[in-house]
């Protein structure tokens, strides 16, 4: 037996890593990689409360978040693709202009 | 006491945490690429120990084995580099840190203060790939109908986005290029 | 049964397989050496021992010889990782695969498979294989080399593309028996119809689907037509270009293990698995089913050695519509009419 806390507070650490990496990233692939170390985290935290609610519920959920995590990520390295076609840079810090 | 389950939940747990740490101290993106995809795996462990077997064969197949194929596909493919240090990112990883720090800690003072919550038993609640499959078609059938359309309009845009800008002189309507 | 004789059965059972499997992935390169020779109005190896039967172990002997050169300007860590990634997944995948019925052994029922029956036994395969392509995928990278590192995103690409279709395939399968599980899948092929055609699935209705399995199988496992990732003519040999001696070699490994693994997998889905005529004493009764399955895993082997003896490779462009234009499609339609025949 495993109290639920357990898990939400590997959850919440997963997803604080998240936080702080999408601070502190210069490179915009990582930083979009901690985005989705952030809904991994939640995801977690959804069957952990499913089990403990005894509601499926949350393993469905769990399915929309991948599906947006996924359409997401297609159109989010399509426009790094895009961007790095014009600026020739990931740094975000020298993505700074509307227009070129 | 140390239940075989408690370990395994440790094992799987040191795992991801160590994984997400990880990825905030390598500097080249394609070792954070690597660190994230241990972290999912170890994830799909945890959801095995929940119960949600077709929730953890999907995490596998989905994240580690689809989406972050594409973002290694991308970092091979932009040869991205080391990450650059500027002022932007001293002056985020002196904030940034301490308020992760703070920030879990809170959430883990918060979680274990008032655990009311109680134990969960290995395989708690069986997510068997029926049960699911019956939930998605029956009592969320719009929501699922709606994440198609979203889907299919992501893989339009990311077509349109990534594909090569046209040809000056031919071709479809030319978007705003230096 | 107590819980140490199981993690007892599970390790005999785990040794007993690795070594049929590694033994199998040497001898596939034999037979794959000797019926593409004979194609192609050769030989094959005939030197070691009587008809080139000992090259297996006279080729392993000569990996582990070789001076294992790792070149100065490749990234160590994934340069060494890769190739165990790619080996290990390889070897994993094979985990959930049922071999046959369950057989009692002093009153205990074990069951011919390395795990036990798991419910989501085909998405495990599926998962399994899809890591696989960080081997690849991390190899061509880490060389640090223009050659490999094209057979890297050709290989990645072509990975991800064709997955779907693989996957769309089976879905038929699965929708026919309503089951995950790869032993229910089997259960459901059991028995004939019209007094003599065995009710394997692919004389029942998932004949589309077992070529696109077959074609998504061979673009998944690298092989000819759809060997894009290490076209030796044109990427030298792709990924591995920068790889020698045991490093070489788990990647050879991991590509014939692959083909054992995919197919087992399709003998299993589309097959009939372990059925087959049983007769005689109950000894070869009960091994008859084995045998079975072994004579399918070794038609579908020759099957690769055959296209691979006979077709020219795809250029990449073309594999590309090929994946996303033909096969997709045609896996949707043939899972639309799987659909429409069960609920009808």
């Amino acid at each position: 037996m495993v109290p639920i806390s357990y898990y939400l507070v590997l959850s919440g650490i997963l997803f604080a890593c998240g936080v702080c990496g999408f601070l502190i990233k210069r490179n915009i692939i990582t930083i979009f990689m901690s985005i989705e170390l952030m809904l991994n985290g939640v995801n977690l935290s959804f069957v952990a409360f499913a089990a403990h609610w005894h509601q499926l519920a949350g393993q469905v959920f769990v399915f929309f978040v991948m599906v947006v995590a996924a359409a997401e990520a297609a159109v989010g390295l399509a426009i790094i693709i895009a961007v790095y076609r014009t600026r020739e840079t990931l740094n975000i810090d020298q993505v700074n202009l509307l227009k070129l | 006491m140390l239940s075989i389950h408690l370990i395994l939940f440790l094992a799987f747990g040191a795992v991801a945490a160590a994984g997400a740490i990880n990825l905030l101290v390598q500097r080249h993106p394609i070792n954070a690429a690597l660190s994230l995809i241990a972290v999912m795996a170890a994830l799909a462990g945890e959801y095995m120990l929940l119960g949600a077997e077709f929730v953890a064969a999907v995490q596998v197949i989905v994240y580690a084995g689809a989406i972050m194929v594409l973002f290694v596909f991308v970092i091979m493919l932009l040869n991205a580099g080391v990450e650059e240090q500027t002022k932007g990112s001293r002056v985020a990883i002196v904030f940034g840190v301490p308020g992760m720090l703070l920030g879990s800690l809170l959430i883990a003072w918060v979680v274990l203060k008032h655990s009311g919550t109680g134990d969960v038993a290995v395989g708690a609640l069986p997510g068997a790939p029926n049960v699911i499959g019956q939930l998605l078609f029956h009592e969320f059938l719009l929501p699922f109908e709606v994440t198609s359309i979203l889907i299919l309009i992501a893989i339009m845009g990311a077509v349109v986005l990534a594909s090569k800008p046209p040809v000056p002189g031919g071709g479809p309507a030319k978007k705003v290029q230096d | 049964m107590p819980i140490g004789l199981y993690i007892l059965a599970s390790v005999i059972k785990s040794a007993i397989v690795l070594l049929v499997l590694l033994t199998a992935v040497a001898y596939t390169v034999w037979l794959e050496r000797k019926v593409v020779g004979h194609m192609q109005n050769r030989w094959g190896p005939t030197r070691v021992g009587p008809f080139g039967l000992l090259q297996p172990a006279a080729d392993g002997l000569k990996f582990l010889f070789k001076e294992d050169l790792t070149p100065p300007h490749v990234y160590k860590p994934l340069f060494l990782a890769a190739p165990l990634i790619a080996v290990v997944f390889a070897l994993t995948s094979i985990a959930v695969i049922p071999f046959g019925n369950d057989i009692e052994i002093g009153g205990y029922t074990i069951p011919l498979q390395i795990t036990t029956d798991v419910n989501t036994g085909v998405l495990l395969i599926l998962g399994v294989t899809s890591i696989g392509v960080y081997g690849v995928a991390l190899a061509g990278w880490s060389s640090n080399n223009k050659y490999s590192l094209l057979g890297g995103l050709r290989a990645s690409a072509q990975m991800v593309s064709y997955e779907i279709s693989l996957g769309l395939s089976l879905v038929g399968v699965l929708i026919m028996a309503g089951s995950f599980s790869l032993r229910d899948i089997v259960h459901a092929q059991q028995g004939h119809f019209w007094g003599f055609i065995p009710n394997w699935n692919i004389f029942h209705g998932q004949i589309i689907g077992f070529f696109c399995y077959l074609m998504a199988a061979y673009a998944e496992t690298n092989r000819i037509p759809f060997d894009l990732p290490e076209a030796e003519t044109e990427l030298v040999a792709g990924y591995h270009t920068e790889y020698s001696a045991m490093k070489f070699a788990m990647f050879f490994m991991a590509e014939y293990a692959n083909m054992i693994t995919v197919g087992c997998l399709a003998t299993l889905m589309f097959l009939g698995g372990w059925n087959g005529p049983l007769f005689g004493p109950p000894v070869l009764q009960a091994i008859l089913p084995v045998f079975w399955f072994v004579a399918k895993v070794f038609c579908f082997l020759f099957l690769y050695i055959w296209v691979r003896g006979t077709l020219p490779r795809f250029r990449y462009d073309q594999l590309m519509a090929f994946g996303w234009k033909f096969l997709l499609p045609v896996a949707l339609a043939n899972l639309i009419a799987t659909a429409i025949g069960v609920a009808w």
